[in-house]
């Protein structure tokens, strides 16, 4: 039997490997996809609490993590495509407009 | 077997994540991204949530990679390749991320969680997995998947109104 504790490893390390994706990377579709993947990490450990506790509220938790991460990627990829129109094109380190 | 297929799984996962991290191309970036979410979903039905699986398959693999798909042809990949991958101060965040790791992972060992709930896995059994679901959301969650519809509605035109070209009058 696995316990709880090889899922929660897991998720945090994808969950680390997300985050350093998501600071390292130039490119801002990697850049989400490491947005998608520390979700999905999140979304192991509490379908896995959930299964564990024996308790239904952390799976319908992640259910609502998958609606808002859909309507994340639909306005992370047009805010893209509305950059991609400018010069920066969709390198992050590019984008400098705003800069003071 | 569980032991087994949770190994499987667990390693595909790590790798596939580092190689999504990783890849110079972003299609293979897209590419192990699809297959990450496969196995995310055989994990899911490890843990007795069958309809989670297939949401992750529908939702994940079918819709929110296929938009990432269709982001890809705005870019120039020719020159995209020729390109560096990872910003210049890409050590600095490789320390926080580890730093992270070693924090959290001391921290996981001493989780221990008494079971004892209502959804044991012969509850699910009998009842199905999509029921029992179901049942929590419109009973006790009906409030919160109004408001996750109407974050769906915005998100919608909120993507239509930033993507669309400016007229000119």
């Amino acid at each position: 039997m696995v316990g709880l504790n090889a899922y929660m490893w897991l998720s945090l390390a994808v969950f680390t490997i997300g985050m350093i994706g998501f600071l390292t990377r130039r490119n801002i579709i990697v850049i989400f996809m490491s947005i998608e993947l520390m979700l999905n990490a999140v979304n192991i450990n509490l379908v896995a609490l959930s299964h564990f506790i024996e308790d239904l509220n952390g799976q319908v938790l992640a259910f609502f993590v998958i609606a808002v991460a859909a309507a994340e990627a639909a306005i992370g990829l047009a805010i893209l495509i509305a950059l991609s129109r400018t010069k920066a094109g969709c390198h992050v380190d590019e984008a400098t407009e705003m800069k003071g | 077997m569980t032991e087994l297929f949770f190994g499987y799984f667990a390693l595909a996962i790590v790798a596939l994540s580092l190689a999504v991290v990783t890849a110079k191309h972003p299609m293979h970036c897209v590419l192990s991204m699809l297959i990450l979410f496969l196995h995310i979903a055989g994990l899911y039905v490890l843990l007795n949530a069958e309809f989670l699986a297939v949401v992750q398959v529908i939702v994940y693999a079918g819709a929110i990679l296929v938009l990432f798909l269709f982001a890809i042809m705005v870019l120039n990949v020719k020159e995209e390749l020729k390109l560096e991958i990872f910003i210049g101060s890409w050590p600095v965040a490789v320390a926080a991320g580890l730093a992270l790791f070693t924090m959290l992972f001391a921290t996981f060992r001493s989780v221990t969680i008494p079971a004892g709930g209502r959804a044991t896995v012969d509850y699910i059994r009998t009842v199905t997995h999509s029921r029992a679901l179901g049942r929590e959301i419109f009973v006790n969650y009906i409030l919160p998947f109004e408001v996750v519809s109407i974050i769906l509605l915005v998100a919608i035109i909120g993507a239509i109104v930033l993507a669309k070209k400016k007229l000119k009058d």
